[in-house]
């Protein structure tokens, strides 16, 4: 335990150095800068208005933003260690191996979610000050997702670099992932369904397997359930599951799928070559 | 103490480890010499069980890759390049301190008694240190605990003249208590350090030879050399061995570690044409 510890700290510290963290903390608490400044609390779009504006807002940019922005970095960050003798160094001290890659998970995971929790958090404190009503139950849920979508990109990363055997190799892989996951959203989903090559179910199926169209839905499940703005994939997955039983499904299946990815990224690791 | 049966390491279709046997006792220090890709790396990292292999390694009768922490912590080890770490030099040698269950305090003095100020440098990151700082941490580091094992590739490529003899000094107060393998691709970098050599070719094993272990990795040898002519390369190398130019500035005088002697000769060959005398003589402890 003290191991594990001891690596998540060493991860933290090392990407606290590193230029990537400071541009992705600056990201998510320029949007929310941002957000105050264009004076989007006091709009009113479709019943909602003050902070739950924002935070749907916020929310929307930050499931486009960083998921890319996790695999990407993570990819590089640990593919580029090992390809620099970081970890023919570091793997050279005493500690065991399950300590080191869930150590780093656990340390990468607090560094990814540290800024996008802490730039909401911010948004809050802002909006007590200036006196605009703070939606809890809106600010709780987002945050809940937002710390399952971190998990689930992060399991996805770590599996990518346990597997590629170079930095450039993790890169591509990492793209492709996002790449695929955006492709089958409940845009291409619709199009797909109108040419009528696959069976609805397939494609709902897709959907519900794709984490990225779990988010989606999820979040606009609390802004606007509509068939126009959710896509039909996800209309009728809401139809069929409910509110609160989608929105616990979007929480409990991307955890899943993360530590999932991660479990296989490092039952990889542990039987393969380590630097 | 370290174990090799049949040990055999591929990558893809590359052989790069084929069929080493080798049996190491307590107390052995083994030059590890090979040409680049003859296989030295790999038979560390091995060692270090850190690449999956055929055939069996053990330490002490444990293997490195299934019982990693007892292994390692008996282990230090020291890379020929120094890995590109971005945290803080107090941070590393914590960390690696806690994992290891050692004294910080002795690694500080360690890298002092090597000419290393960590005082000075403790919230730098430690890959913005020069090559020489980096290098000498990292051999505090590995000597700082009560290893078993020291595996050290080129440990002293990056280390002036200076801290080469603590060096020496420091491998010397543990040459009894530790096995040694120091690897490097060349043989009068290590030679003096070693009471046996294994040279790797081509992933075997084509010289395993026991050398006479007469040289005192402490003892000094104080060095006159006399200069036909002022060259300036000449006084700035000699100058980079502590050397101190007599009146004339044709004579000079200094002290050779021995274990370094024969990369101070390597050092004087390239200016043989200028050497009127030289003489070398052991200086009593």
């Amino acid at each position: 335990m003290k191991a594990l510890w001891l690596t998540a700290r060493l991860d933290i510290v090392e990407s606290l150095r590193a230029r990537w963290f400071l541009v992705y903390a600056g990201v998510f608490g320029g949007i929310v800068a941002l957000l105050f400044l264009f004076g989007l609390t006091e709009s009113r779009v479709l019943g909602f208005i003050g902070l739950s504006r924002l935070l749907v807002t916020y929310i929307q940019l930050t499931m486009a933003i960083m998921p890319i922005f996790v695999l990407i970095t993570t990819v590089r960050s640990v593919a580029g260690d090992r390809e620099a003798g970081v970890f023919e160094y570091l793997l050279s001290l005493p500690v065991g191996l399950a300590a080191w890659f869930w150590g780093k998970l656990l340390g990468r995971y607090l560094v990814v979610f540290a800024p996008v929790c802490l730039a909401m958090l911010a948004a809050v404190v802002i909006a007590l000050v200036k006196g605009i009503e703070v939606p809890w139950g809106l600010f709780g849920y987002y945050t809940a997702l937002l710390a399952a979508l971190a998990a689930c990109f992060l399991g996805l990363a770590m599996l990518i670099s346990a597997v590629a055997k170079s930095t450039d190799m993790a890169q591509g892989a990492a793209f492709l992932t996002w790449l695929t996951l955006l492709l089958f959203l409940d845009l291409i989903l619709l199009g797909v369904m109108i040419q009528g090559r696959v069976a609805p179910e397939v494609a709902i199926g897709i959907a519900l397997a794709n984490p990225l169209q779990v988010f989606r839905t999820a979040a606009l499940s609390l802004f606007d359930p509509q068939l126009i703005v959710l896509g039909p994939a996800a209309w009728l997955i809401l139809d069929t599951f409910g509110g609160t039983g989608y929105r616990l499904f979007a929480l409990a299946y991307p955890t899943a799928l993360g530590l999932a990815a991660a479990g296989l990224g490092y039952f990889l690791f542990r039987r393969g070559d380590l630097p | 103490m370290i174990r090799c049966e049949n040990l055999s390491k591929s990558f893809r279709r590359a052989r790069v480890l084929d069929g080493i046997d080798l049996d190491v006792a307590l107390g052995e220090r083994i030059a590890l010499i090979g040409s680049n890709g003859a296989g030295k790396t790999t038979l560390i990292r091995c060692l270090l069980g850190e690449y999956v292999h055929e055939g069996k390694v053990t330490i002490d009768g444990r293997s490195p890759r299934t019982e990693r922490t007892a292994v390692l912590g008996k282990i230090g080890f020291v890379p020929q390049l120094p890995p590109p770490l971005k945290m803080p030099v107090g941070q590393l040698i914590e960390f690696s301190a806690a994992l290891s269950a050692a004294d910080p305090a002795r690694i500080d003095a360690l890298a002092g008694r090597l000419g290393l100020d960590v005082a000075a440098i403790r919230s730098r990151p430690f890959v913005k240190l020069s090559g020489g700082m980096k290098q000498k941490l990292l051999i505090a580091i590995a000597l700082g605990r009560d290893a078993k094992l020291l595996i050290m590739d080129e440990p002293a490529a990056n280390l002036d003249p200076a801290a080469r003899r603590i060096f020496f000094d420091l491998l010397a107060e543990r040459q009894h208590e530790a096995t040694m393998l120091i690897s490097s691709h060349r043989i009068d970098e290590v030679a003096s350090l070693v009471n046996r050599v294994i040279e790797l070719d081509m992933g075997k094993i084509v010289l395993d030879d026991r050398v006479a272990d007469d040289v005192s990795l402490t003892g000094r040898f104080a060095c006159r050399l006399v200069a036909r002519r002022a060259d300036a390369a000449l006084a700035k190398a000699l100058a980079s061995w502590h050397f101190t130019a007599e009146a004339d500035g044709l004579a000079w005088r200094g002290e050779v570690a021995g274990p370094d002697r024969l990369r101070f000769f390597g050092m004087l060959s390239r200016y043989v044409a200028l050497i009127g005398d030289l003489s070398l003589s052991e200086v009593a402890d």
